[in-house]
């Protein structure tokens, strides 16, 4: 166990805007949100799942929504309690602690606030290792371990709960209900025993997240390049280097799909990339060949400040940074590769790998 | 005519206009006291063109005055702030991610209470005027007169800070009230923000205001004059006073509209070169591109739409490191730095041409022989590789900015102003053209004169109720209408932008419409 304090969350922040692969919504608001509850309640509890009781229950928070939505209508924080402990009474148990569901942008970070507020563990882990879309895609639906029960609160106070027949359901019932919520809902969901997630979850998310923020700290400071800090912190490869020539985007079923087009610099003089996006980036092509896709991560970073860009930042004649690197190894297992393959997005390849890609390297 | 006057850090500039053409033009350093910088530019230009100054229509200022008194924290009137959007909200209340410091100096005075409205028009709570009131008793208690009011969503429906506004103007007679509504876009601690520097700025403002009015007395001119806002539109003094806080990042916005002026252009990039930096912006429709991130003001987060600018460190005292020998290895342009570090306003005691003994960028464009400043022997021995290398990676750096903030690889016209435009020798990659306008030193002050009226509307619309023309319709008529209202001539509006954000992450149709619209000023009598 360690403890997390203001300064740990400015670093989780940044890192876990890289791991929101240019979506999961501009973590300012949950950062704020993590700092300013640290700072009242004190610093939070940060386990490892080892240092936890395999009967422990744990149950992630989060918020759902549109990203705009909640940089207005900031969230009551007694939302995301209510949601927390819906779920606890709706299960008849207490839960243990808390954890992200995802790894990127700002729903990593939001769990902070409540085990700040409830002074419970926060657990060093999370579902995706990455974030995504949808609520089905994470490491536990393909574990067995259901969204349901699924609380959903708004600052009103209502709450609802869904007990579905499968995980895709609650992506469908809450995406709908959430408008209503006006585009805002903090949820509770996956809830899980510390021995269930001893084997599913994605493990040390929210130090990689700290430990990513740290490296381009440090490389600022010492004028290194924090680009190549990024790619070596999350065991990555280079993509590619270069300025972006075009950015395409369209609203396809209430998702923002585009794809951004750029030119080579330095080594890459000469080749062009290309880069889809569907709220988070899903495959990159350079010269026409995949370099890589879903569910490995992509990262496009500010070339100089090794900043992470979302795809609404993505602009001409940004000189920008393309890094990949490997997803979790859970979502190499057939059951949760279907829910994040690259066919699953559209694409009809067969997945391999980015490492396997750049082997040699 | 017009004067337009430009009151930077440094220099107070100030240009006297006759329709499109410029008259007379001085620049002379900014006073403490900025009433004072002001009397003298207008005493020189009125002078030196000799007119009389019932010939002037109008007096247009641009000034940093604002932006510098809450970076320096100074002037500042203690503030409450009242945010209607409970129940939502409480765990981020107001001023929440401020510096302690500027906390601590405006009172940290903020009080919640219910009202709100969701993103399509629904109230998140019902208003409680009861609730205001009490509110309002405990400011009145506690000594304040200034407050800022916010509510969630009142870009979509201000009713909420409206009536609030009411309210306390009953329990406080003569409250100095700035809804966030009035001032700021989507982005509630951002609007909410601005609006509580906005009421902390009015004292200052009114004094400043009056200062100006009391310079253009002592010369006898009676004629109307305006305050410019960030985005490159004017304010009549009496608006200047209530919204002080539209000044801030007035400067580099004045300084891309008077390039756009100058050269007749209204699409293209402008290079600001200074002593020290380069300011790269775009023009789109005549106006500076905004930029789309938040931007800090003295430590405290905005979402103005201030001109997107990229900065680089070039400009006339830029440092010369010329390239080292001591490696057989790195040869020419690859270890030749220019800049970032610079001498800045002591170019005119440490660069070579003017007697020192710093090598710096305005030397090497005096040895290249394009222009002849200060004492053109003093660099005459310069390595004539090293002035073309030099040349070359100025061009490269310019070419490489321009590159970053153009949206399209379709070239497209460069206007290069600013004391250091003779950085600029030779073509710049991806340009159509090259423009140094007559009188780019005074550009920003042009900028100034030149200024028209606007208005805005940001709002998200609810595709489901409204057709996307019908709700671009809307949205077009309210920034119409909010520009009459700043002083535009009716006739003479146009709407020069119009954005649609879609909003992702959510089934059905909402969007985000902002438009902006100009127009000519009413003229006075």
């Amino acid at each position: 166990m360690r403890l997390l304090y203001e300064e740990n969350i400015e670093d989780i922040a940044l890192g876990a805007a890289v791991l929101g692969t240019g979506g999961g919504g501009d973590p300012y608001v949950g950062k704020l949100m993590a700092r300013e509850a640290v700072r009242q309640y004190g610093p939070v509890e940060l386990y490892t799942l080892d240092e936890l009781d395999d009967d422990d229950l744990i149950v992630p928070s989060a918020g759902m929504g549109a990203p705009i939505v909640i940089v207005e209508k900031l969230p009551a924080g007694d939302d995301m309690i209510r949601a927390f402990q819906a779920l606890g009474k709706y299960s008849g148990r207490t839960p243990r602690g808390t954890m992200s569901i995802e790894a990127g942008g700002l729903n990593s970070i939001m769990p902070i606030y409540v085990a700040a507020r409830l002074r419970i563990p926060m657990v060093d882990c999370d579902g995706m290792g990455r974030a995504f879309p949808e609520i089905q895609m994470t490491i536990f639906t393909a574990y067995g371990i259901t969204a349901s029960p699924f609380a959903m609160s708004d600052e009103r106070g209502n709450v609802l709960l869904m007990d579905t027949v499968s995980n895709k359901w609650v992506e469908t019932f809450a995406r709908s209900c959430v408008v209503h919520m006006g585009a805002e809902g903090m949820i509770a969901l996956y809830s899980a025993t510390v021995k269930q997630l001893k084997e599913a979850a994605i493990y040390g998310t929210i130090t990689l997240a700290e430990e990513i923020g740290q490296t381009v700290r440090e490389a600022r400071r010492n004028e290194a390049n924090p680009v190549d800090a990024v790619r070596a912190a999350v065991g990555g490869f280079l993509i590619f280097r270069g300025k972006i020539t075009d950015v395409d985007r369209r609203i396809e079923g209430g998702w923002n799909r585009g794809d951004a087009t750029m030119a080579g610099t330095g080594e890459f003089d000469g080749q062009v990339l290309s880069l889809d996006f569907q709220n988070e980036h899903l495959a990159v092509r350079v010269n026409g060949e995949f370099a890589a896709t879903v569910p490995d991560l992509i990262a496009v970073l500010d070339g100089e400040t090794g900043e992470p860009i979302t795809t609404e930042a993505l602009r001409y004649g940004m000189r920008v940074a393309v890094i990949a690197f490997p997803c979790a190894p859970q979502w190499r297992e057939p059951e949760a590769l279907k829910l994040a393959h690259p066919r699953y997005f559209g694409y009809d390849v067969d997945y391999i790998p980015v490492e396997e890609r750049y082997r040699g390297l | 005519m017009r004067i337009g006057i430009d009151v930077g850090g440094t220099n107070t500039d100030a240009v006297l206009m006759d329709g499109t053409s410029v008259v007379s033009s001085t620049k002379t350093p900014t006073t403490a006291n900025v009433s004072e910088g002001i009397a003298r530019a207008l005493r020189d230009v009125i002078e030196d063109s000799g007119i009389d100054t019932a010939a002037i229509d109008g007096v247009m200022i641009g000034t940093t005055h604002f932006t510098n008194a809450v970076v320096e924290r100074k002037h500042l009137t203690p503030t409450a702030c009242i945010r209607l959007g409970l129940p939502a909200t409480v765990c981020l209340p107001p001023m929440v991610d401020w510096p302690l410091d500027l906390r601590d100096i405006v009172g940290g005075n903020a009080h919640l209470a219910h009202g709100g409205h969701e993103f399509d028009g629904r109230e998140i709570s019902a208003f409680e005027p009861d609730e205001v009131r009490d509110i309002a008793e405990k400011i009145k208690a506690a000594g304040l007169n200034a407050i800022a009011i916010s509510s969630v969503f009142s870009p979509v429906n201000s009713i909420f800070e409206e009536q609030s506004a009411e309210i306390v103007r009953s329990v406080i007679p003569g409250a100095n009230i700035t809804l966030s509504s009035e001032i700021g876009r989507i982005g509630l601690l951002e609007r909410e923000n601005a609006a509580i520097m906005n009421s902390c700025l009015r004292q200052l403002a009114a004094r400043t205001v009056d200062g100006f009015k009391a310079a253009l007395d002592e010369l006898q001119i009676t004629s109307p004059f305006y305050i410019s806002q960030n985005d490159g539109t004017l304010m009549n003094a009496e608006f200047a006073k209530e919204y002080p806080v539209l000044t801030f990042a007035s400067g580099p916005t004045n300084s891309m509209r008077g390039a756009a002026f100058l050269s007749g252009l209204k699409d293209a990039i402008v290079v600001d070169v200074g002593g020290t930096t380069t300011d790269i912006g775009v023009l789109q429709h005549g106006f500076p591109r905004v930029a789309a991130l938040a931007v800090e003001i003295g430590g405290v987060r905005t979402n103005f739409r201030m001109p997107d600018t990229y900065s680089i460190g070039l400009g006339g005292g830029s440092l010369i490191s010329p390239p080292s020998h001591t490696s057989p290895l790195s040869r020419g342009e690859s270890t030749l730095k220019v800049g970032p570090r610079s001498v800045g306003y002591e170019l005119t005691e440490k660069a070579l041409v003017f007697g020192g003994d710093v090598l710096t960028a305005t030397d090497v464009i005096v040895a290249g022989g394009s222009q002849d400043i200060g004492d053109a022997g003093a660099v005459a021995d310069l390595d004539r590789d090293l002035v073309a290398a030099v040349q070359a990676r100025i061009m490269e750096m310019i070419a490489i900015a321009v590159d970053r903030m153009k949206t399209s690889a379709t070239p497209v016209p460069v206007i290069v102003v600013g004391g250091g435009s003779i950085l600029v020798t030779g073509a710049v990659e991806g340009a159509s053209e090259i423009i140094k306008p007559d009188h780019f030193p005074v550009a920003n002050a042009i900028g100034a004169a030149i200024a028209q009226v606007g208005g805005e509307c940001d709002r998200i619309f609810s595709l489901a109720e409204l057709s996307r023309d019908e709700a671009l319709d809307q949205a077009k008529q309210e920034a119409s209408d909010r520009a009459v209202n700043a002083g535009a001539a009716a006739e003479s509006v146009d709407i020069v932008d119009v954005e649609e954000v879609p909003l992702a992450y959510l089934p059905g149709n909402a969007t985000r419409i902002m438009v902006k619209a100009v127009g000519d000023l009413v003229e006075a009598g």
